[in-house]
């Protein structure tokens, strides 16, 4: 696998109706070369679409998608040379791995002796060696994924596009994996579009994500940007956990000062792991807000705490196992009171 | 030590317990075959009693001891070979017409969205509504030499002569062919709806055009169903009676017919019979080879 000069895909205002349904409204998005970009969003948001206009299997009823500075809107799939790989892997069944690998170079016509070993070069990158001669039928569902991804990448495609790729593995697998493809794009350096439903394998896989939400991109930032500094509610809510209150409300049942707070701001939002159940280091700066203690669940590497504030709101705040002291003291059905530092509250 | 095994009387207990859960299971699996009853009946009444009767009667000479000169008959006999030969030709070659028609006609409505492809499937069916007799005489409504084909071709001086289009081989298949259609295009079809469309996305964003595609990957993935259709059409085409001879006018003899003839003409129910024995086991011959075939096939694709 020898290093690429990469190139850009840029995505402009790209639209798609089915029926009266608006799949992808007024898109735009640029991966710059070499960059990984990961897709996040629900089902149905369109992010699974999107790929799909970029890889040509779908025609967007309106926009124009560039390939470095061509406009490739129009271009057959096949004749775009992107290397894809699909949720369900899409490995031929009627051919063994070796066959399958080598597909992409035999349509170009490479020579046997090249492609061969090409793909054995691209299986040993997946950790596959030696795993040719297998029929997909054999593979457990972690191989047959490697496989889809020596596929896609044997034929040095200057764009990867992935769609869901570890939706059907189980959850160490998939982190495994994660960790690989990471790895890989650091080798290979491939301009990567990837699509996931998966929060935190967004958060782990990419440079830079974006969010969608029914059609539209709706934030495009670094993972801890996005994580820290979500722009509405929808991104507050689908990455991570987090407790939003309207300002009016907050500023009745939270004691502290807010400090400056941006006029257009409407809510702020805390992350459940943000809440301390003491403070710690200097005093200041510190908000808190009472409720009462309505359930501990332990989960393993922290506690859940479930917590009614005096207007009847539930918030949650997560307690990391080494606070198990603290915790094990509490009653259900206490008051409590969960601390917050100032510069750990985002307005939204 | 402490005993680690559990007291004596618990496992008794258990023992009790999995016997009578054995038991369930049993009558759980006779309830189910209690369904195939009514099937099972119907199959050997109307399937194996007349098949050992064919074997019974096939056995018996004309002068009505037991012998094998039926089977003698038939193997010395050129006119007989003449006619397995007839027999076989014409099924072979409506499975070739099934083919080269229906292969690509399956894969055309394969590819159509949902509601445009029920409109191309009714119009492949609706020919299974109406008799074999009036489609027979359709044919030869078109075909014969002062039918509409002939007409037509004279009418623009394509040929001066009507052409020989009915009472041979060609009005037989072409017949045989439009009735056995339907019959193989639907498991072909199965195939081919089978066939997850990734692969057919995944190999064009390999770079493969849309024929390689269909010849590297979706023609082998819908091979199982082909073979099955074909060997569907030629078993069923082996038993025509009425499209041969309407169609064939007596210049295409098929087993079917000679039966009839020993029947009707010489109430030889003996040589009959034995003609139906062999028809039934070069059947189950075939059967046996398409099973193997396709076992074979679909043990390579086995995901």
């Amino acid at each position: 696998m020898s290093s690429r000069s990469a190139e850009s895909v840029r995505i402009e205002a790209v639209s798609k109706m089915y029926g009266d349904f608006r799949a992808l409204d007024d898109v735009s998005l640029t991966v710059e070369a070499g960059e990984f970009v990961a897709i996040l969003g629900p089902s149905g948001s369109g992010k699974s679409t999107l790929l799909m206009a970029v890889a040509g299997f779908i025609r967007p009823d309106r926009g124009r998608i560039f390939f470095g500075d061509s406009d490739i809107v129009r271009l057959p799939a096949n004749q775009r040379g992107f290397g894809v790989v699909f949720q369900s892997y899409a490995l031929f069944p009627h051919m063994d791995v070796m066959a399958n690998v080598t597909f992409p170079l035999q349509v170009r016509g490479v020579p046997q002796d090249a492609a061969r070993r090409r793909a054995l070069a691209a299986l040993d990158v997946v950790k596959l060696g030696g795993y040719g001669s297998r029929r997909i039928g054999e593979l457990s569902g972690g191989q047959r994924q490697r496989v889809a991804l020596a596929r896609a990448i044997v034929f040095e495609p200057k764009v990867l596009l992935m769609d869901e790729p570890l939706s059907a593995l189980d959850k160490i697998l998939r982190e495994e994996m994660q960790i690989e493809i990471r790895e890989l794009h650091n080798k290979l350096q491939i301009t990567t579009l990837y699509v996931t439903h998966d929060q935190r394998e967004a958060l782990t896989i990419a440079d830079r994500v974006a969010v969608m939400d029914k059609g539209k991109i709706v934030q495009l930032d670094n993972p801890e940007t996005i994580y820290r500094r979500p722009v509405n509610e929808f991104v507050a809510r689908f990455i991570g956990e987090a407790t939003i209150l309207p300002l009016a409300e907050a500023r009745a049942v939270v004691s502290g000062d807010l400090g400056a707070v941006a006029p257009s701001a409407y809510a702020l939002m805390v992350r459940s792991e943000d809440f301390c159940l003491a403070r710690s280091g200097d005093e200041n700066g510190w908000l808190a807000v009472g409720g009462l203690l309505r359930g501990v669940v332990f989960q393993g590497d922290s506690w859940l705490l479930q917590v009614d504030l005096a207007d009847g709101q539930a918030i949650t705040a997560r307690a990391q196992k080494h606070f198990s002291a603290e915790v094990g003291a509490l009653e259900v059905g206490q008051t409590i009171d969960l601390h917050v530092q100032r510069d750990r509250v985002h307005f939204l | 030590m402490v005993a680690l095994n559990p007291p004596a009387s618990l496992s008794v207990a258990q023992a009790d317990n999995g016997g009578r859960l054995a038991w369930d299971a049993r009558l759980e699996r006779l309830v189910s075959f209690a369904f195939t009853l009514p099937c099972l009946a119907v199959v050997a009444l109307c399937v194996l009693v007349p098949c050992a009767w064919l074997f019974f009667l096939s056995a018996f000479g004309s002068d009505g001891k037991a012998s094998l000169e039926n089977y003698q008959r038939i193997l010395d006999g050129a006119s007989y070979a003449r006619i397995f030969i007839t027999t076989f030709q014409v099924g072979l070659a409506t499975v070739a017409a099934c083919v080269l028609i229906g292969v690509p006609f399956a894969s055309f409505i394969n590819g159509l969205p949902p509601r445009r492809s029920v409109i191309f499937l009714a119009a492949v069916l609706l020919p299974f509504w109406t008799s074999l007799l009036v489609r027979a005489y359709a044919w030869l409504v078109l075909l014969q030499r002062t039918g509409i084909v002939n007409s037509v071709l004279m009418g623009l001086g394509i040929t001066k002569a009507p052409l020989e289009l009915a009472f041979n081989h060609f009005a037989t298949v072409l017949g045989m062919t439009h009735i056995m259609l339907p019959i193989f295009i639907l498991p072909v079809l199965g195939a081919m709806r089978n066939i997850d469309s990734a692969l057919i996305r995944a190999a064009a964003s390999m770079g493969a055009s849309r024929s390689y595609t269909y010849r590297r990957i979706f023609l082998p993935l819908a091979a199982p169903g082909i073979a099955a259709g074909a060997i569907l059409v030629f078993v069923m085409s082996l038993g025509f009676y009425v499209t041969p001879a309407i169609l064939g006018g007596g210049n295409v003899n098929v087993i079917s017919m000679r039966i009839a003839r020993s029947l009707s003409n010489y109430s030889n129910w003996g040589a009959a019979s034995a003609l139906g024995v062999l028809l039934l086991v070069f059947t189950a011959l075939l059967f046996a080879l398409s099973y193997g075939v396709q076992r074979v096939l679909l043990s390579r694709q086995r995901s």
